[in-house]
């Protein structure tokens, strides 16, 4: 199944990836490329067939979590790893609503 | 007036926060009003890695409210992953349910309406804030990972005055249930609202709308009020109301399109892979237990002799409905201390009804006091004032304050004697007839008493020595 | 034969008899890295002082009789998907370079548990994917076996690292064929365990449906006891088992004799390289010869895993790899706009491959093709599994190739995606349908390059696929030339 320049950008939009007009090319054929081999899929017959939700073992689950408090990190080492923060916060580029 | 030839069309959906102790999937706490990210964790944080453990707890709450408004509690949903990128979503999609959420169906009963269908009630974790500060926003994740219920109402609402009463209604029942704190201020209740209008008569919805950021009843009646008008206008000159979210601004009174979220929304919901389906056996719903709910509560205060409206006063304030239970006893009696002394200490700003000093059960020695003559009716209202205000004992109050009544027959007796041999002219007019003369023989006495007379042992006592 | 060349089972029991101690293994294991590392790559950090600490506390409880168990003083290395509390944790990516960890993986916090020494973080396919270890951000890793060759991927550098006897044992992650296409291609045992069996808590998700820790090394009995200190029921991953832990190392004594195995004739087709082939069949020789019993049989919903997986995997990794967005931790691009900064952090961080499967994902999931490639892929896979379910009613475990193919050459297959992934075309299934998969060596190509053969087993039945792949395995553990020739 082919897929088109418009289709990459889109996509891309959707995944917050900005492509280089080359990538978007290369990126369409090689995509392109793997939705054809993908497409051998809509050969297969699934009628009545559930799609495997949770791959876990169902038989022998986890337990739920009881509701009990346990610390948290220190808002220094929360904080540590950020690009930007304040002290007391991320910063980010200032949010449009 | 072309407002009238359209119908509204509202569906509301509410955001209530479940009142867990630690978060849906993480153990951090949900207190509210911390220091900015000083409640977070690998798993709240979105750090790489990490995974979610589903709290049992907020389960039994949604299972709650499902059972409440009579919803079926599905034996097993599902968790989906709500893919979007935002600041305060740290993992970059919302684990939330989608196809196959816990509660489906049901209804709420709007006291004076009727019963508000609802679509479904799904369980899913709240995102963090972004606070918009100079040059930058700051993210504050605390609040993500905090339990949430959605309440999805089907759109059977059909004018702002009809919205903001189901809403009043819902919340009331959740914090009967005990499952939400109904702060709207605080967000711990958020309403978006679905509204649409179409021409009367006609079956076809039209486009809906969808209203964010309206935090409290009258700005849910003005943002619902304003879109109508707006969407009528519209409509009116021949336009479209197009599919968009829109922010109500409650300084303008307005709502306007939300910048955004301009994008076509594709949030590619997928079952989360991290956690099992929810299994809810119908065991563990059965054994989920609900209180009763505001209209249970009416009918029984009602049944119980209590006024309508003294009973009205009561179901809407749950502390009121908690302090009526405790106080125990005679129901109408205690509505009556409720909607009166207590209600009036309130006003007074003599008792905080959120810090209770009292033990109300202490409300019924007072009237055993008062039943057997030990204090007075006016006295009991004192020591019952004096106890909302100090918690102290009523005995002790009545001790201290020096409220006891005399009811000892001999010390009446002399006071009674010397009453009656200070004033020889009136005791003639009252055995010449004057019966009305009685007052005033309790009266001096009562004043001998420093007014701690039994005023219907004076009564009977005078009666006897005047012979009538 | 220097000690520090034994495979783990026997290093183990020389640690125990007090023959070596836990300072001098990890001496020899850091000198070997040190040597040989500058041509491997396997490693993309020693964590050298806190190994030294380790083995130090180890030699004293060796020497006091207080071994916290098999594992106790033996050098081990995580591939670099493993959160480590205060040790730079990258997933081979950009995006997270610097990157420092608050917590411990629960792997990591139980081979602590275990005694072992942890001697660094090995290189892999950036968030593992890949076949080659070419999409390491930080270059790739040469097999030991041929330097101009891949040791397979994403967990590349945690099987260089065994077959160089870096250290005698490691632990990588399989998402569809991850530890076990590269042990096979460097000549070495790695497992798969069941989906569930190990915890995922502190390991950084590729396909969270799909993804499951597994150990390397020389020996099937290392893979075993190091499976075991790893395994079991975590109360913070929800898709853990609670089902108890068997002692894998003593179900190896148990012999193979009457034991059915299905060799699925789909596994034997088109792209199978005829030296391989030769391979596997002369050990299914080998294991018909040790009393196994031997049938063909059919899961013809094979065929379909490839394209199935390529749709779950990306889909999944599409969502999870969108927290790196520059907000909380790790790469962000300068930006004076929210959009700007999300997307210019994810196009400066991410490598290609990754790119291309957060946009295939992306696309997977959209609206208007959700069914069709999503939905449609999961009910493929609910026939996958069916499949083996089938199977298993009549064998004990399935057997395969492990890869289709020997190492092929860094850099053959980098422009041809597609041609990339068809290298998992026997791996994969196993992931699809849960399923405990091992690689063991069963010999080498005319280019003397390790050949791998698979056995799949019932869910968490590890201990009968671990039975079969010992008595597979060779007696010998031949050294690469690269150690041989030091």
């Amino acid at each position: 199944m082919a897929i088109d320049r418009a289709q990459v950008r889109h996509v891309a939009r959707l995944a917050r990836l900005a492509l280089s007009p080359e990538e978007e090319e290369r990126f369409a054929a090689q995509l392109g490329h793997v939705l054809e081999y993908i497409e051998r899929l809509q050969a297969v017959d699934v009628s009545g067939v559930e799609p495997l939700g949770f791959a876990g073992d169902t038989a022998a689950a986890a337990p739920l979590r009881e509701d009990a408090p346990r610390p948290s990190l220190s808002r220094e080492t929360v904080l540590a790893q950020a690009p930007q923060q304040d002290g007391e916060a991320f910063v980010v580029p200032r949010i449009i609503e | 007036m072309p407002l009238a030839d359209f119908e509204p069309v509202i569906g509301l959906e509410v955001h209530a926060q479940l009142l867990t102790r630690t978060k849906i999937f993480c153990a951090c706490s949900t207190q509210f009003g911390a220091e900015p990210n000083t409640q977070v964790c690998p798993v709240c944080l979105g750090l790489p890695g990490a995974l979610p453990v589903l709290n049992k707890a907020a389960v039994e709450m949604a299972i709650k409210a499902g059972k409440a408004f009579g919803c079926r509690i599905a034996e097993r949903s599902i968790w989906a992953r709500k893919n979007y990128f935002y600041p305060d979503l740290p993992k970059g999609y919302q684990i939330s349910q989608y196809e196959l959420p816990i509660c489906v169906g049901g209804a709420v009963p709007v006291p004076g309406l009727r019963k508000i269908a609802l679509e479904r009630i799904h369980l899913e974790e709240d995102a963090g804030k972004n606070i918009h500060a100079e040059g930058g926003s700051e993210v504050d994740l605390n609040r993500s990972g905090v339990p949430l219920i959605e309440i999805v109402g089907k759109p059977e609402l059909r004018s702002a005055e009809e919205a903001s009463e189901y809403l009043k209604a819902l919340r009331l029942s959740l914090i009967y249930l005990g499952i939400n704190d109904g702060n709207l201020e605080e967000g711990s209740f958020r309403c978006d609202a679905n509204v649409s209008v179409r021409r009367k008569g006609e079956s076809k919805l039209g486009t809906r709308v969808e209203l964010k950021n309206i935090n409290s009843f009258r700005f849910v009646r003005q943002a619902i009020d304003y879109e109508i008008g707006r969407q009528v206008e519209l409509v009116e000159k021949g336009g479209k109301v197009a599919l968009e979210t829109r922010l109500f601004d409650n300084e303008k009174g307005v709502t306007r399109p939300m910048r955004s979220k301009e994008e076509a929304n594709d949030y590619r919901y997928f079952p989360e892979p991290d956690l099992q389906p929810l299994l809810v056996s119908q065991e563990w719903a059965r054994s989920v237990s609900v209180p009763p709910l505001p209209q249970e509560v009416m009918d029984a205060l009602t049944a119980a002799g209590v006024p309508q409206a003294d009973a009205r006063t009561i179901v809407n304030d749950p502390t009121l409905v908690e302090v009526h239970r405790r106080v125990g006893g005679d129901p109408k009696r205690a509505a009556l201390f409720v909607v009166g002394e207590l209600a009036r200490a309130v006003n007074e700003r003599e008792a905080d009804l959120a810090a209770l000093k009292f033990d109300p059960a202490l409300v019924r020695e007072v009237w055993k006091l008062q039943d057997a003559g030990a204090i007075s009716s006016t006295a009991a209202k004192d020591v019952l004032a004096e106890l909302i205000r100090t918690g102290e004992a009523p005995a002790e109050i009545v001790e201290r304050k020096g409220l006891a009544q005399v009811s000892d027959s001999g010390a009446l007796e002399a006071v009674a004697d010397a009453v009656i041999a200070r004033n020889p002219s009136e005791v003639e007019k009252y055995k010449g007839g004057k019966a009305n003369l009685l007052g005033f023989f309790v009266g001096q006495a009562m004043k001998d008493l420093k007014g701690k007379g039994n005023p219907g042992a004076l009564n009977a006592l005078f009666k006897k020595k005047l012979g009538s | 034969m220097s000690p520090d060349l034994l495979p783990l089972s026997q290093l183990s029991q020389a640690l125990a008899a007090g023959s070596i101690s836990p300072e001098a293994l990890l001496e020899a294991s850091l000198a070997r890295i040190r040597a040989l590392d500058g041509k491997v790559h396997a490693f993309l950090r020693l964590t050298a002082d806190e190994a030294l600490a380790a083995a130090r506390a180890s030699g004293q409880r060796r020497a006091a009789g207080k071994a916290l168990g098999p594992l106790d003083g033996v050098p081990v290395a995580l591939k670099d998907i493993f959160c480590m509390s205060g040790v730079e944790t990258t997933c081979g990516s950009k995006i997270l370079r610097g990157y420092v960890p608050p917590y411990d993986a629960t792997v990591v916090r139980k081979l602590k548990q275990a005694g072992a020494v942890i001697v660094g973080k090995l290189n892999m396919d950036e968030f593992a994917m890949g076949s080659s270890t070419e999409n390491s951000a930080f270059g790739p890793t040469m097999n030991p076996w041929d330097l101009s060759r891949t040791p397979g991927g994403s967990s590349g550098g945690s099987a260089a690292a065994v077959a160089a006897r870096m250290v005698p044992g490691t632990f990588g992650t399989d998402t569809g064929g991850s530890i076990r296409q590269p042990a096979a291609l460097v000549g070495c045992a790695g497992l798969k365990p069941t989906y569930g069996r190990v915890s995922r808590f502190g390991v950084i998700a590729f396909a969270s449906s799909l993804d499951q820790v597994g150990p390397f090394a020389q020996d099937v009995r290392g893979v075993a006891l190091l499976l075991a200190a790893v395994a079991g029921y975590d109360d913070n991953d929800q898709t853990s088992s609670t089902r108890p832990v068997p002692d894998y190392a003593k179900a190896l004594e148990q012999g193979v004799r009457g034991l059915r195995i299905g060799v699925p004739r789909e596994y034997f087709g088109e792209g199978l390289a005829p030296e391989v082939e030769k391979a596997v069949r002369a050990g299914i020789e080998k294991l018909r010869g040790l009393g196994c019993e031997i049938r063909e049989i059919s899961l013809p919903n094979s065929p379909h895993a490839i394209a199935t997986y390529y749709i779950v995997a990306t889909a999944e990794a599409s969502s999870n790899l969108a927290r790196y967005d520059g907000v909380r931790y790790g790469h962000r691009a300068k930006a004076s706009q929210l959009l700007e900064m999300y997307e210019k952090t994810r196009a400066e961080g991410f490598g290609a491959e990754v790119k291309r499967r957060i946009m295939l994902g992306t696309y997977a999931l959209s609206a208007g093709y959700y069914d069709a490639y999503y939905l449609r892929a999961q009910k493929v896979r609910t026939l996958i599994r069916r499949d083996f379910d089938r199977a298993f009613e009549s064998v004990d475990a399935v057997l395969s190739p492990t890869s289709p193919t020997t190492a092929f050459r860094l850099g053959e297959k980098m422009d041809d995606p597609l041609a990339m992934y068809l290298n998992d075309v026997y791996t994969v299934p196993a992931n699809l349908a849960g399923l405990p998969g091992i690689s063991v060596p069963c010999g080498f190509d005319s280019k003397r390059l390790p050949i791998g053969l698979q056995l799949i087993g019932r869910p968490f039945e590890e201990e009968t696929i671990l039975r079969i792949a010992h008595a597979a395995e060779p007696a010998e553990h031949p050294l690469p030339p690269l150690v041989e020739g030091r």
